[in-house]
């Protein structure tokens, strides 16, 4: 069976699953509740200085739906820890000191002064925690006053609080990066520079989750009025995993530990963030929509997979596909595939041909010899997998490479050889 | 006999989706291109638009999806059977045998606007056509309904006490509660433009040239009249009833304690309407209900959930008897004697065994019969008849170019809710187009 024990930084956890800085770690009860569902670590959620912040007093969080009410996004106003900062400590010192084997990273946000951070990471490391983590991500409320994503946004100042943690702790220190940036690898080689020995990402998105129509007011609505809040959950995890293997795969961060954060719902999530590059995974959505028990499925699946594919270590999993990201004018253009239907599966529902005829590029029959039949037009197909993103039937409809002959579509014989946007003649300043 | 039965009756079969177990359900539907439900829907609603606007939290666009194409959408909600129309079409059958519940989410998006009480239409502007409409049925409330929205004043003429043709007298009562019957018509009526006439029968209060000399255009939809007849010895015996008769008592009932269950009853006949009288005789409380067909299941016109639903009511169906003669002692039915049928390579006949099931009431619900009330005085029928029905063409004319016709009283006629609503619509639409031609 495989061996899901993680080391990330040195810290060790028996599984690569932490619970992300959020609610579910703001208290030693949830923490403990956690650890006894078999988290394999935590990160704290992010302390201040006293006088402890206050939260609103209405609805913090607003929910975006698919099908059925399934929770795909989920917004959040709420701020950092608004408890005094020694009952936190004295909860961490306890979780430690009871769950030795257990990852316990603390997430820290204090104003930019060097004194301030100094203070802080003394009394942390007063309380055994194996690490810190520093918010620079939170996009709401905490930004109006100078910390969490305002600092993420400026590269400078992510350097310049990096190079003070490292200098005033011994502790692992981890830079959790704002994805709200033009671009992500700017934030993390200014990490890199400071010093910090990881960065976590993403965080939270700025969103406006929704307006009441009846009220005009943004959601979650604090007595007629709203605030953008973060946006998180399973819909962000594209962006996420684009912005890991951003970092992954840049020369000048390639090789820094990742921790891989954004809408990880299921062990295949947590599989793809890994296999991009992250070390391991933090989770904080699906753990608020579910309870800490998808812990189960989450180690499980993993194990499972790993099991079914040779893989015998977590580490063994990290950056597998990250050698795959490309710039898209590396891809191969020789490369030729079409959609097949399998009618044996296809229930006639005829919305591959709908989004075909109507969106695309017209490659699905509706009908054959008068009969209701939904069949792939070669002649036509671009293989652009549209079909197959629309159809409800898993495995229903395949893209099937085209290996030799032609491509009936354009006529051109297909050929073996790979050749890119680069030396194509359509490109100007193409390369001979 | 106990009175929970009685409240059964008066119990929803289905009951109403709750708007929780709506945003559910309607979830489901994949809003498939061309899609089989709507061709398989009789009136051709767009049931992927409506369960649509349901699952978008818009079910006054949704009734009026429905409504635009069947204002009767919320009687068919209840009776259509759903199994052999666009549930049977649903492409969810093919993925996983298990269809979207198409007709419990029309209920619900027609039951929330009426209780509005609002339709979702305005009327055109009065045109000043005048057209009569004869019988308040199905077909004819569509119908009225149609030319009422175009700006036309329409005259309906009724037969019976009540409005609602079959859908008042003549379907179970647990697929009509509250007085459904009445309340839809109101509804319907609520457009403006619409007289209804009660207690004014076609050929005995009035005739056709009356129609024809006081309105610009005439419609049909009378329904059939008369139950078919079993046609042997021992029918006019105490006891042996119509079905049809059977049921519009029950419904008229305000009190089933009156109404005499029997003891033993045989249904004969393998529709609808067997079924709605075998299962409401179990209901009244008759012991023993007997439904006898005499072909295979296979043939019978009761769609599965109809057989499966008179089967847990207590009801035993027994195919391949064919009724012979009705026996009984003192002018009273004391059972039915029945000759065994069966079909082998394709030749139905007797197989000479026979046998005589002992009971105290036969109900016949083996069809009904159009009764040519447009017949002229020397007893010829005022419109072309084919197959003993009204012949009509596409647009539901008759031979006479002044009158339309349409639902049970017409060739062709498929004994359904819907398919009459249909009919009642595109004559409508065709009176409308001969009326404005100029």
């Amino acid at each position: 069976m495989a061996d899901l024990s993680s080391e990330f930084l040195g810290i060790k956890s028996p599984n690569p699953f932490w619970l992300a800085s959020a609610p579910p770690t703001d208290k030693e009860y949830n923490v403990v509740r956690a650890f006894e569902a078999g988290w394999g670590g935590v990160v704290w959620k992010t302390l201040g200085e006293d006088p402890h912040v206050v939260n609103v007093n209405g609805p913090r969080y607003g929910a975006m739906y698919s099908s059925d009410r399934t929770l795909i996004g989920l917004n959040n106003i709420e701020l950092i820890t608004d408890r005094p900062l020694q009952v936190n400590l004295d909860e961490i010192t306890r979780v430690k000191r009871d769950w030795p084997d257990r990852a316990v990273v603390v997430s820290l946000m204090v104003p930019c002064e060097e004194q301030s951070w100094k203070t802080i990471l003394k009394k942390v490391e007063d309380t055994g925690a194996d690490g810190v983590e520093l918010n620079f991500g939170c996009p709401h409320g905490m930004s109006e006053r100078g910390m969490g994503a305002a600092v993420g946004q400026v590269p400078e100042y992510i350097q310049m609080v990096a190079e003070w943690c490292k200098q005033n702790t011994q502790m692992p220190v981890i830079v959790k990066l704002t994805p709200n940036i033009t671009d992500i690898r700017g934030p993390a080689r200014a990490a890199m520079a400071g010093g910090a020995d990881a960065v976590s990402l993403i965080n939270t998105i700025n969103s406006i989750i929704s307006v009441n129509l009846d009220t005009m007011s943004p959601e979650p609505s604090i007595d007629g009025w709203g605030s953008h809040g973060g946006y998180c959950g399973p819909a962000v995890k594209p962006i996420a995993l684009n912005m890991v293997a951003e970092i992954a795969r840049d020369p000048e961060t390639a090789g820094m530990p990742i921790s891989g954060i954004g809408g990880v719902t299921t062990w295949r999530d947590a599989a793809e963030f890994m296999a991009l590059g992250a070390g391991n995974v933090q989770v904080c959505t699906a753990a608020m929509t579910y309870g800490f028990r998808i812990i189960e499925e989450l180690t499980q699946g993993l194990s499972d997979w790993m099991d079914d594919q040779g893989y015998s270590q977590v580490s063994d999993i990290v950056g597998k596909a990250t050698p795959n990201v490309k710039d898209w004018k590396n891809l191969n253009l020789n490369y030729i595939s079409k959609a097949v239907i399998d009618q044996d599966l296809c229930i006639q529902c005829g919305r591959c041909h709908v989004v075909c005829e109507d969106t695309s590029h017209q490659a699905i029959t509706a009908m054959v010899d008068g009969k209701r039949h939904f069949e792939v037009i070669d002649e036509e197909c671009v293989g652009c997998n549209l079909c197959v993103s629309v159809c409800p039937v898993v495995d229903c409809i395949s893209m099937e490479q085209v290996t030799e002959g032609m491509d009936v579509r354009t006529g051109k014989p297909i050929v073996s050889e790979y050749a890119n946007w680069t030396t194509h003649p359509n490109n100007p300043s193409a390369q001979s | 006999m106990a009175s929970s039965s009685y409240e059964q009756l008066q119990q929803d079969l289905h009951p109403p989706l709750t708007r929780h177990e709506a945003s559910v359900e309607s979830d489901r539907c994949y809003f498939c291109h061309d899609a089989p439900c709507v061709t398989a829907c009789p009136t051709g609603i767009d049931i992927p638009l409506f369960i649509r606007q349901i699952s978008t939290d818009n079910p006054t666009g949704s009734a009026r999806t429905i409504f635009n194409e069947n204002i009767l959408g919320g009687m068919c909600a209840r009776v259509c059977p759903t199994e052999t129309l666009c549930e049977q079409a649903c492409v969810r059958n093919t993925a996983e045998d298990n269809p979207v519940r198409i007709g419990e989410l029309q209920r619900y998006a027609t039951d929330h606007q009426m209780e509005t009480g609002e339709q979702p239409f305005k009327r055109a502007s009065i045109t000043g056509c005048r057209v009569a409409v004869v019988g308040a049925g199905p077909a004819g409330l569509a119908c009225a309904h149609r030319l009422a929205l175009l700006g036309h004043e329409v005259d309906i003429f009724d037969a019976n006490g009540k409005p609602g043709g079959l859908n008042e007298y003549g379907i179970a009562a647990y697929k009509s509660v509250d007085e459904f019957a009445q309340q839809e018509v109101a509804y319907i009526l609520s457009i403006g433009g619409i007289t209804l006439r009660q207690d004014e029968a076609l050929g005995e209060d009035f005739i056709l040239d009356d129609l024809k000399r006081d309105y610009q255009a005439v419609f049909l939809g009378m329904g059939l009249g008369a139950v078919n007849d079993l046609g042997i010895e021992g029918e006019e015996l105490a006891g042996v009833v119509d079905a049809i008769e059977f049921i519009a008592e029950l419904r008229q009932s305000q009190d089933y304690s009156q109404l005499d269950p029997g003891e033993r009853t045989i249904v004969i006949g393998g529709g609808m309407t067997a079924i709605d009288a075998a299962v409401q005789s179990r209901m009244l409380g008759c012991e023993e209900v007997t439904l006898a067909y005499r072909r295979g299941v296979e043939r019978m016109n009761a769609s599965q959930f109809e057989q499966d639903l008179a089967k847990v009511n207590g009801v035993v169906i027994r195919n391949w008897l064919q009724p012979l003669r009705v026996v009984g002692e003192n002018g009273q039915v004391t059972g039915v004697e029945f000759a065994r049928m069966s079909e082998e390579g394709g030749q139905y006949g007797p197989t000479g065994e026979t046998l005589i099931l002992p009971c105290d009431r036969v109900l016949k619900a083996i069809g009904q019969q159009f009764v040519n009330s447009v017949a002229t005085g020397d007893g010829a029928s005022a419109v072309e008849l084919e197959a003993g029905r009204i012949r009509v063409d596409a647009e539901r004319r008759t031979s006479d170019s002044q009158v339309w016709a349409g639902g049970d009283c017409i060739a062709g006629g498929e004994d359904l809710t819907v398919a009459a609503v249909q009919d009642g619509k595109l004559a409508a639409e065709s009176i409308h187009s001969t009326l404005t031609k100029g």
